[in-house]
């Protein structure tokens, strides 16, 4: 009984002292963190004329046939709602999903019938807020873009290879399209004319 | 690919090779030695010990050990209890969360004192900053340090000759938060950070999507989460989908720090176990073993990504990748080599959504779970589990040989066996027992949304990894609803106080015993043959447990999907 409440006693004094250290200690680098990359700590957030339209790391929602299109995402890109679909590899209704998106990037884009469709064009993403796509999903929707806006394709073919970020220091992570910052310059581009 | 494979080896040998002096920082911390950060950390520690009236020179018998412990963690328990029910009303919550449902509440409660951080919700929409900081982080920091203070007594009883005591809990325990994590997580969290993990305390921001509507960014302490969640093992992530959240690793290098920092600590505590013990076989077998065991990991999932789905490629997905459930900015290799980095060790994160990996992949992951995952495993409990597999082989061994099992320099006996086998059987027992009583429940079934073989995996992982405290599901199972929230509190608490119990158990039986001398009839704990014999036990021990299993869920599906069946 008495190693019981010496147990608890110290307990109580050190949860007081550890709680108070993680606020303290979250606030600190909080606030390092603010100060020396604030743009990185907040959520590396992109302004168009002073107006928050997302960030460079959070995907959006894209249908309309004039911008280009991200992957799909089981929770349609809320951006506090992270979640992939969780279908497994045998299910059925993935299958029909799947299904579903090959046609209809067939259709939208004037692929052939048989045409093999790039797998991140048609498969849901882990966090449901990847912000990319591949190179070759690119590619395939630069006529349709090109087309729907009234430009000439190798202008927008340009405008994709110039958006093409290579694997960080050229090895890390894989080569990609960041769809929310091609529409972006697309839109400038557009504005321009 | 051939330069990232280069790459992984580079940074997980780094990691490793880190461990080494590391572990020897970490044998001086706990044996109360000077080392390089007693100018700056010894005042705060005895002031510490002064607040709390500790007196750090006198040691506890076992069950005074045992006894102190259990008060430390229902205390703290009770503590994340409290914080989740009152989140509504406590300050610090911008995005006006309610408070948790009760039995969420209790199954997070339990879920982070056993360093399980079994995550059955979204954090970034369900948690307030309040809860972040004194629900997440205070027992991030404290529950690997309770692991930490268990393999410490657990060295040091093997390494003493006869003693009553066994050690101080309060001192292993504060000696791991101030030396170890404080200064790893303050220095390491700042590497993530500046790759663009996100770390702040804003209210979330409305964002103007290009097509109209509105999009919440998140906000949030991410970045020191996420530190603690790799150094100290938590897999406590921000977010509801770990590492897959673009916050969380907005990078190549970000990832390739998540895996050099997931091995760093449970490798180290290797090297600070032969330190302590000083014994620096014990360092070569335990770290070779879980090497080993490691690199066996790879083939399955490597095979089973690689090759790709023929139900996709059917359709008309070129190659038919399985990029459900992956992200664009990492290739399929890391894809790869961050499932096995990180549920090798248990902990836990994920990047590729595990309900849609492919069946080897998860079939790997079960059976390294299965084990108890011993494979650099869980800050303390990791290693604690592999010493109980190393017991019952040296008694094996013994047995085969005619000789003496002895380990570290003391006699092994029926009563060290007996305990280390039901550390082991007691996460298979929950896992299994639990499994049945889901899969045979309206309430259990009703949770399953995949259904087949991967609806079998999924209900047996969510078990299997909460009894062995890794805390990972798939998520196709809708592990939110009460039944799930209450079944799996049981096996959490099973299997890290089976394990922690059992270790100072194991312990105080060795601490009474005095050293025997090494003699040319003791078996080498280091030699290639001993440990093929360590993983074969471990095999047979624990990884046939789960054959049935593995046979209805993944190998079946295997075959189904070649054969171009769906569910």
């Amino acid at each position: 009984m008495k190693t019981i409440l010496k147990a608890v006693k110290i307990t109580v004094i050190l949860l007081l002292l550890v709680s108070a250290y993680q606020v303290a200690s979250t606030y600190f680098v909080t606030a390092v963190a603010q100060i020396t990359m604030p743009d990185k700590a907040n959520g590396s957030l992109l302004y168009v004329d002073g107006q928050l339209v997302g960030s460079e790391l959070i995907g959006q929602s894209f249908t309309s046939p004039g911008y280009f299109h991200g992957r799909p995402s089981a929770k349609d890109y809320e951006g506090h709602e992270s979640a992939g679909s969780n279908l497994g590899p045998t299910s059925a209704k993935l299958m029909e999903q799947v299904s579903q998106r090959v046609e209809q990037v067939r259709r939208e884009n004037g692929l052939a019938a048989d045409a093999p469709v790039p797998a991140d064009l048609v498969l849901a993403s882990a966090s449901g807020l990847d912000p990319h796509i591949s190179v070759k999903s690119a590619m395939l929707q630069v006529p349709r873009v090109a087309n729907t806006r009234g430009l000439p394709e190798a202008v927008v073919r340009s405008l994709v290879n110039g958006h093409i970020e290579p694997p960080q220091f050229g090895i890390l992570g894989a080569e990609k399209v960041n769809v929310l910052k091609l529409n972006l310059a697309l839109d400038k581009l557009t504005r321009g004319n | 690919m051939t330069l990232q494979i280069l790459v992984y080896i580079f940074v997980i040998g780094a990691g490793l090779g880190l461990a080494v002096p590391y572990g020897r920082f970490m044998a001086r911390v706990f044996g109360g030695e000077r080392n390089l950060l007693t100018p700056v950390i010894r005042p705060v520690e005895r002031w510490v010990y002064k607040v709390c009236g500790i007196d750090e020179n006198t040691e506890m018998t076992l069950k005074t050990y045992i006894l102190t412990l259990l008060v430390f963690e229902l205390l703290g328990a009770i503590l994340v209890f409290a914080v989740m029910m009152l989140q509504g009303v406590l300050p610090l919550n911008p995005q006006e969360h309610p408070a948790l449902r009760w039995d969420r509440a209790l199954n997070l409660a339990v879920s982070f004192v056993t360093n399980s951080n079994y995550q059955p919700y979204v954090g970034e929409r369900e948690l307030t900053y309040m809860s972040y900081m004194l629900g997440v982080l205070v027992q991030d920091i404290i529950s690997p340090s309770v692991g930490l203070a268990v393999i410490v007594t657990m060295a040091r009883c093997f390494s003493r000759g006869s003693s009553p005591t066994i050690g101080n809990f309060w001192v292993d325990l504060i000696r791991g938060m101030l030396y170890i994590w404080v200064p790893l997580t303050l220095l390491l969290v700042f590497p993530l950070i500046s790759q663009g993990v996100i770390q702040n305390m804003n209210a979330y921001v409305v964002a103007h999507p290009l097509e109209g509507g509105e999009q919440l960014i998140p906000g949030g302490p991410a970045g020191i989460i996420t530190a603690f969640k790799l150094l100290a093992e938590d897999g406590n992530a921000w977010s509801g989908v770990s590492a897959a959240h673009p916050f969380e690793t907005p990078t190549g290098l970000s990832l390739y720090l998540h895996m050099g920092y997931i091995l760093f600590v449970p490798a180290a505590i290797t090297f600070m176990v032969g330190w302590l013990t000083k014994n620096r076989k014990i360092t070569v077998a335990l770290f070779s073993t879980m090497l080993l065991l490691f690199a066996l990991s790879m083939p399955l999932p490597f095979l089973g990504e690689f090759g790709g789905n023929p139900l996709l490629q059917q359709l008309g997905v070129q190659g038919g990748v399985s990029m459900e459930g992956k992200e664009v900015r990492f290739t399929l290799f890391e894809h790869v080599v961050f499932l096995v980095t990180a549920m090798a060790p248990a902990n836990g994160s994920t990047l590729a959504q595990l309900s849609s990996v492919m069946p080897l992949s998860i079939l790997q992951v079960i059976f390294n779970l299965g084990i108890g995952a011993p494979i650099f495993g869980c800050i303390g409990t990791g290693s604690l589990t592999m010493i109980h597999y190393f017991i019952v082989s040296m008694f094996l061994a013994g047995l085969m040989t005619g000789r003496t099992p002895e380990l570290i320099g003391k006699k092994l006996d029926l009563r060290e066996v007996v305990l280390a086998c039901t550390s082991f059987l007691m996460s298979s027992f929950t896992a299994l027992g639990f499994s049945a009583i889901a899969l045979s429940t309206p309430a259990g079934l009703a949770a399953m949304s995949n259904t087949g073989p991967r609806g079998l995996t999924e209900v047996v992982y969510v078990f299997i990894s909460t009894s062995i405290n890794n805390g990972s599901f798939m998520a196709g199972l809708d592990v939110t609803q009460p039944f799930y929230n209450l079944a799996t509190i049981l096996p959490m608490l099973g299997g890290r106080f089976s394990t922690l119990i059992v270790g100072l158990l194991i312990g105080g039986s060795i601490a009474r015993k005095g050293k025997i001398p090494i003699s040319a009839a003791s078996l080498p704990v280091a030699s290639p043959l001993f440990i093929i014999f360590v993983i074969f036990v471990i095999i047979i021990l624990s990884g046939l447990s789960f054959f049935p299993v593995l046979t209805l869920g993944p190998i079946l599906e295997q075959l189904m999907m070649q054969a171009g069946i769906t569910f």
